[in-house]
């Protein structure tokens, strides 16, 4: 196979106006073949430059540098130089009086086809994205929103269209790959890859940073313990709530002060929704088919916050899962709505706790016990009270069940003019309002307000139903 | 035109999914729309008597105009109304 020269460059480059006249030399004596990345007509003095503005032949060389030279054999690549270097040049041609009147070195520019969104849309015309899933063609009418609504992708809200760019995007977020399973997700079972993951995280509005965050949280909800299908299946209000803690949480700018279970932060929004959407999507669970919720409750579209480490003087929730301050987690319960705990005269923690404990014994009925896990959001300002007593976490949660062992005979059917409670039979024991592992205490909120709450857990917590479950974010 | 890539499981058609054909009316509400098309009537009464023949309780909806789409008040009428809807074309 007889050798040849290919070269690539682009006018906006210095480096290529500088080596444009040993282009044009080369190109004279037949041994050089010249692709422009951006403007035909360069370099001016050659008559032959092949229009490679579409990038194709660039992209296919894996040019990374322009000026680059080639030789190949046939179709083959055998060697190539970037950038000008005078003497490799003249070496790599066999001209040795090559350039002999330009400087002797100069670095070479970014070729165009690898700057990041060009070789994103190369690699989509390329077909080389990786992504497997399959592509749903629109009509040329179509409107991309109403689109995904007729197509039962949306949880009621609008959605981001997920073009291959968007996914691709998305996926570079993780360094796992796009095929790897995280399970089967509930309840249809549809398999769930990191790729279906970061597709409903697209629909969801996440930033690629986040999908770090999807991913775990996925897994938790995914886990088998976490009983996701039961969660989904339930007459009951409730849904998975996310607690995200870790050095992940200011790298991404969630929220865990004022209104931090409220609305206007886009990581707290869009990873608890892409959750939802995965479970919408990819298990096929739909309100009115396997969700079969009376009332549901408005967490069922995003639910997910951060806990205030900084400002609190506890050791994390993720420590009570067995994880150090340096690891980012994300904690999945399943819970509903807030139920809030209002008192502003508490100054020392026994009259804090007496509260606490009133409103934990009012979950879902006084009259049922045990009612649910719950998971405690002590605001700021109940916290200092806590802070300035020295009470641990552990403190505060050992009071708390003392407080919440209730008479049988308080609980008996009937009694207090409530037809709801247990059996006669009963009404000697005592009885725990929670489980026990089954309070879960964060801290959260803004620093003014002394206003706590209660987010209750399902009556099936549990083994039998759903235990929190809480997962490294890598 | 717009790609999009599957969120879903993938486990229904890409394309958009038509409701599902009841195996049966009993039961049923059936809705006729005269889009006023001249003569439309004609094949709509005899679709008419034939469902209530088979015991089909029957609504009659009319469009103002077979040139504009149906008025948004109609269509919320209609969907309200009746489980199942014949649409009408004829000259």
């Amino acid at each position: 196979m007889p050798e040849q020269l290919i070269a690539f460059v682009k006018r906006d480059c210095p480096t290529c106006e500088l080596v444009a006249p040993v282009l044009a030399q080369l190109a004279g004596s037949g041994e050089l073949t010249v692709y422009t990345q951006d403007d035909p007509a360069f370099p001016a003095d050659i008559a032959t430059v092949i229009d490679d503005t579409r990038l194709d032949e660039s992209h296919r060389r894996g040019i990374e540098i322009v000026p680059t030279v080639l030789r190949v054999s046939g179709d083959a690549e055998q060697a190539r130089i970037v950038g000008w270097d005078k003497s490799e040049w003249q070496s790599f041609t066999g001209v040795a009086d090559l350039g002999t009147d330009l400087i002797d070195w100069k670095a070479g520019c970014g070729a165009i086809n690898v700057e990041p969104a060009v070789l994103e849309q190369l690699k989509i015309r390329f077909g080389e994205t990786g992504i497997e899933s399959r592509r749903v063609e629109l009509g040329t009418a179509e409107d991309e929103i109403e689109a995904m609504y007729e197509r039962d992708w949306s949880d009621g809200l609008p959605l981001v269209p997920p073009t291959e760019v968007r996914v691709l995007r998305m996926l570079q977020g993780t360094a796992r790959d796009p095929q790897e399973s995280l399970g089967k997700c509930p309840p249809n079972m549809g398999e769930l890859t990191v790729e279906k993951v970061a597709v409903n995280a697209v629909l969801a509005g996440c930033k690629p940073e986040y999908l770090p965050v999807v991913l775990a949280a996925a897994e938790a909800v995914l886990d088998d313990a976490f009983g996701m299908h039961g969660v989904l299946a339930t007459t009951m209000y409730v849904s998975p709530v996310l607690v995200v803690n870790g050095p992940i949480r200011n790298r991404i700018g969630m929220n865990s002060g004022v209104n931090a279970l409220g609305q206007g932060n886009r990581a707290n929004a869009t990873i608890g929704r892409a959750v939802q959407l995965i479970i919408r999507n990819v298990g096929g669970g739909k309100p009115g088919e396997v969700d079969r919720a009376n009332l549901g409750n408005p967490g069922k579209y995003t639910y997910c916050f951060a806990e205030d480490e900084e400002g609190s003087c506890w050791s994390p929730l993720s420590a009570d899962f067995g994880f150090d301050g340096g690891e980012s987690t994300v904690t999945a319960f399943t819970g509903y709505g807030l139920q809030g705990i209002v008192d502003q005269k508490a100054r020392d923690p026994e009259s804090l706790c007496q509260t606490f404990a009133a409103a934990l014994r009012s979950m879902s009925n006084p009259k049922i016990v045990p009612a649910g896990d719950a998971m405690l959001v002590v605001c700021p300002e109940h916290e200092r009270v806590f802070r300035d007593a020295g009470w641990s976490k552990q403190q505060l949660s050992e009071r708390l069940y003392e407080l919440i062992q209730i008479p049988g005979a308080e609980l008996v059917a009937g009694v207090g003019g409530i037809a709801e409670g247990i059996p006669e039979s009963m009404a000697d024991g005592t009885y725990s309002k929670i489980r026990p592992g089954g309070l879960l205490i964060v801290r959260a909120g803004g620093g003014a307000g002394m206003f706590s709450g209660i987010i209750g857990g399902w009556l099936a917590s549990g083994p039998v139903g759903s235990v929190p479950v809480t997962r490294q974010i890598k | 035109m717009t790609i999009l890539v599957d969120p879903t499981g993938e486990t229904a058609s890409v394309n958009r999914q038509r409701p599902e054909r009841p195996p049966a009316l009993n039961g049923l509400s059936v809705g006729i729309l005269d889009i006023s098309k001249a003569r439309g009537n004609v094949f709509l009464d005899r679709l008419d008597e034939r469902f209530v023949a088979a015991g089909v309780k029957v609504n009659r909806y009319r469009k103002p105009t077979f040139a504009r789409p149906a008025p948004t008040e109609l269509r919320q009428q209609i969907a309200t109304e009746v489980d199942l809807l014949v649409e009408g074309l004829a000259d």
